[in-house]
């Protein structure tokens, strides 16, 4: 029996729902990211760091769901792109998976003992847990860009040829510091809007301008490069969108610049760019008036439109292979069973509004500022 | 393929299973109880039971965080060890994990910050629905594990594609309501409940002891006397009986974890102990009790219980009929079209997966000589004197904690609370269910052995091109890692628990005096 929805359009839902996925966990986990990734630097305090870890602490465990979610997603609904990158990137998996650990650790535990060391080594631990996966997804993805290095065989079986160290190159070095550049502006201006106005909240805006203009300077960079820096995929002779998940049915070459076909193709992609240098110009903006939701809605904005520009730069590729472009993944070649696919939509179609009606009323409780006061008062604070 | 990488894939694999699994049962089982307790208090408005949740619920989050980290390198250890595994059966296996995040965990996720942080920002029965929704959430994350384990162990609902080289799913109902996933699922959340419950009654015992916090002790020691006593009985009698009799991999798994060489006339006794010996394919100094097992295992009397040889020679049986479905496999994969091939393909694809065990001892199964076709045959059996004794631990644990709680409940009924040798005893119980709960996954997955599907794909065929010197850097990484949060935890566990219920900061709770105990709402 074959599901309702055509093979093709189920594809392209995947592909974008799970664009969706990411682009909800550097929404609400990446302003997580930023803050703790600002921790030792905007807050000097101990009631000050308690102030801004306070301002996520019931909420980050719950936006980390999106990056599991996600985890998940992808296996589900592209076991071959979930098969492949986390074994590819096995190191730098481990470096990820190593600093998300500490993160739900210092949260909980930094407040058991009142000794400053104890105290010190977790809010390390906490930037630590911030900082170092914000940089290793931004190179993972500018490793996605130029290619990874790996070829499969005639059982579809892995093998690569890259190492640690050849992930960080200039391209993806660039990309490592955009992604830190745009979750310490998301997380400044979560700041700005979650914390009592203070000597802690000018900090986090001071920040939040050198975030935006570095995310605004770094993003042409990246543009440029994927101009003129030799790199961009492409398929050729005939795709068919219907066809078995099986990444030897289609020829895909290296072609130099061509991330920068589909804008020519559907004009209406510029949108995404666009909405990346808006973003931060209008977190820019909201900086200089003091308008905080301002602040807040751009680099949302500019968060969103980031992170839709390399996906619709990219389309149909998902993981391209510098080594072997003929077994490069794509949004035809890469996903799971029409069944599968087609089930698991069913699911989040019933499930995804529960969920989001749990985060908002969660949010709506803990909705207003933390102040100081509060978190000097309150036990049940971290 | 280098067997060292496979092994080392496994070795990583286990110990940050065996690692999270320290934690979650106690989540699991620790969840609920702070619901009963939570809803005792919201019924009867007695402060004490404020007190209490809220003790117990510290507790909880200094386990709880553990569970979360150590469940992040869960998710993403089977795409960076099993990259093989992870693209062979991703089409279903990855289905259930995703539901799970989506369903469970962001359940569990969203409302646990709500939990700790919302006693005065909701009322009393809005707080007492964001602790049941945790709970809610962390149970049905095990339902969908489970189901994701269980079609491991039984993989029903799919067949294998020649075109992309993978299993893929054509019945997902088949999947969900998978017998072995739900006898599993029972199975393992109430040995949850059965940690948590021996932990707040030793934890209680130990108040006790010293004569501390009584009225809350004796309360929180009645709850989990008669917690675990439901618990235990649905462990054991509930168990993971129910799909042994379903295929000849799951009866290989019985007949392992019995040690049972040969088919025995119907109805088949039960080995209470003895050795196991793999080289003489024997027990020796067996103790049988007549009758049982086929009884237990089939529910008849006429039943026959497979022993190993005769499965053993099942499944030379299935290999050379593997065989032709690894031809036409290796055919189509030259020309899509060729009917023949897809013809004999049909016939024997459910054998796909015991060509596939050849793969050991050679590059291609087609060539494979009888000898090397015997040898995979007894690859199939498992390692049966760990089986065997890995079982016996565990079910002997499972019986024990029936009659300790049995004993708590009577108790907690007839309210002497001043049983020293039993409060001594309650104490070092603490550590037992852990181990009876590691030796059942240990028994459930060596069991599986060959096969990470068992019958589709061999655990060897799995893992990912990496190499030695990568894994030994994150094994080396997570055992420094979780090594030191162990540490960190259990201190800090010991530190709460020496401070007692009452936290400095609370509005002087009313204390309760062992005058006034009683377990029942008294309105």
């Amino acid at each position: 029996m074959a599901p309702p929805i055509d093979y093709e359009i189920l594809r392209l839902i995947w592909w974008a729902l799970v664009g969706v996925l990411l682009i909800g966990f550097a929404l609400t986990d990446g302003y997580d990211l930023g803050t703790t990734t600002l921790l030792p630097f905007v807050a000097k305090t101990d009631a000050e760091r308690r102030m801004v870890i306070n301002s996520i602490g019931p909420t980050w465990e719950g936006n980390q769901v999106w990056f599991i979610l996600g985890g998940g997603a992808i296996f589900a609904a592209w076991p071959f792109v979930y098969a492949v990158s986390f074994s590819g990137f096995y190191l730098a998996m481990f470096i990820i998976l190593a600093a998300l650990i500490l993160r739900p650790v210092g949260f909980k535990y930094r407040s058991k003992r009142t000794d400053p060391a104890w105290r010190s080594r977790w809010d390390w631990a906490l930037f630590i847990g911030g900082f170092v996966p914000a940089l290793v997804f931004g190179v993972a993805v500018g490793n996605v860009l130029t290619g990874i290095p790996f070829r499969l065989d005639g059982d579809l079986r892995a093998f690569y040829e890259g190492s640690l160290l050849g992930l960080f190159h200039p391209f993806s070095l660039l990309a490592g510091l955009l992604s830190v550049a745009m979750l310490v502006l998301h997380g400044a201006s979560w700041l700005a809007i979650k914390i009592e106005h203070g000597a802690v909240h000018d900090r986090a805006t001071r920040f939040g301008r050198i975030a935006a203009i570095a995310s605004i300077v770094l993003f042409a960079l990246g543009g440029l490069f994927a101009w003129k820096g030799g790199m961009g995929f492409r398929v050729e002779g005939t795709i068919d969108p219907h066809g078995p998940s099986n990444p030897h049915f289609t020829q895909s070459v290296l072609a130099s610049g061509a991330w920068l076909d589909n804008y020519a193709r559907h004009p209406w992609m510029i949108l995404a760019p666009l909405l990346g240098f808006l973003g931060p110009v209008l977190a820019l903006i909201g900086i200089g008036k003091r308008k905080e939701v301002l602040e807040f809605g751009g680099s949302s904005l500019g968060t969103v439109g980031i992170i839709s520009t390399v996906g619709l730069s990219m389309f149909p590729f998902i993981l391209p292979s510098s080594i072997d472009p003929g077994s490069s993944l794509t949004v035809w070649n890469a996903s799971s069973s029409h069944v599968t696919l087609f089930i698991m939509l069913v699911v989040t179609v019933l499930l995804l509004p529960i969920v989001l009606i749990s985060t908002a009323w969660v949010y709506k409780v803990l909705f207003g500022r933390v102040t100081m006061e509060q978190v000097g008062g309150n036990p049940d604070f971290y | 393929m280098d067997m060292a990488v496979i092994e080392l894939s496994r070795l990583q694999f286990a110990l940050t299973a065996l690692y999270h699994f320290l934690f979650v049962p106690l989540t699991l089982g620790l969840s609920f109880l702070l619901v009963i307790m939570e809803s005792i208090y919201v019924m009867t408005g007695r402060e004490i039971w404020r007190t209490i949740t809220r003790f117990w619920g510290k507790l909880f989050g200094i386990n709880f965080v553990l569970g979360v980290a150590t469940g992040i390198t869960m998710e993403f250890q089977f795409g960076m060890n099993w990259s093989y595994y992870s693209h062979y059966v991703g089409d279903i296996f990855g289905a259930p994990l995703a539901i799970e995040g989506l369903m469970a965990f962001f359940l569990e996720a969203t409302f646990v910050g709500l939990m700790f942080f919302g006693w005065d920002k909701l009322s009393k029965p809005a707080h007492l629905f964001v602790t049941f929704m945790v709970a809610l959430g962390s149970n049905l994350s095990a339902l969908w594990i489970l189901v994701a384990n269980g079609w491991m162990q039984h993989p029903v609902g799919s067949r294998f594609n020649p075109e992309t080289m993978r299993m893929e799913v054509n019945d997902f109902m088949a999947v969900l309501f998978n017998p072995v996933a739900q006898a599993k699922f029972v199975h393992t959340v109430s040995a949850g409940y059965v940690c948590a419950s021996v932990f707040v009654l030793g934890v209680s015992a130990w108040y006790l002891l010293r004569g501390k916090w009584t009225a809350i002790a004796k309360r929180s020691f009645t709850v989990a006397a008669a917690f675990g006593l439901a618990s235990s009985l649905s462990v054991v009698v509930l168990g993971d009986e129910s799909g042994y009799a379903l295929t000849d991999n799951q009866k290989m798994k019985l007949a392992a974890l019995e040690a049972m060489w040969h088919t025995e006339p119907a109805p088949a006794g039960i080995t209470v102990i003895g050795f196991p010996s793999v080289a003489d394919r024997t027990t020796h100094f067996e103790v049988k009790l007549p009758w049982l097992l086929g009884l237990i295992s089939t529910r008849s009397l006429t039943g026959e219980v497979t022993g190993i040889e005769e499965l053993v020679q099942k499944a030379g049986v299935h290999i050379v009929s593997g065989l032709e479905a690894y031809d036409a496999v290796e055919k189509l994969k030259e020309n899509r079209t060729d009917m023949a091939a897809r013809e004999q393909f049909e016939r024997h694809k459910s054998d796909l997966g015991y060509a596939l065990l050849l793969k050991r001892y050679v590059e291609d199964p087609r060539a494979a000589t009888p000898r090397q076709i015997a040898q995979a045959a007894w690859d199939t059996v498992p390692n049966v004197p760990v089986m065997f004794w890995v079982f016996r631990v565990m079910a002997g644990l499972g019986f024990f904690f029936i009659a300790f709680f049995a004993v708590a409940f009577v108790l907690a009924t007839v309210r002497r609370f001043d049983s020293r040798p039993f409060l001594k005893t309650a104490l070092w119980v603490i550590p037992l269910p852990w181990v009876a709960i590691e030796f059942g996954w240990l028994l459930a997955e060596i069991g599986r052995q060959p096969w990470a599907i068992d019958g589709v794909l061999p655990t060897f065929l799995g893992a990912s091109s990496l190499t030695r010197t990568q894994i030994w850097t994150t094994i080396a990484g997570f055992t420094l890692l979780y090594g030191a949060l162990a540490v960190i935890e259990v201190r800090l566990m010991l530190a709460a628990i020496r401070k007692g219920p009452v936290d400095d900061h609370d509005p002087s709770p009313e204390q309760g005096s062992d005058d006034d105990y009683a377990p029942l709402p008294a309105q």
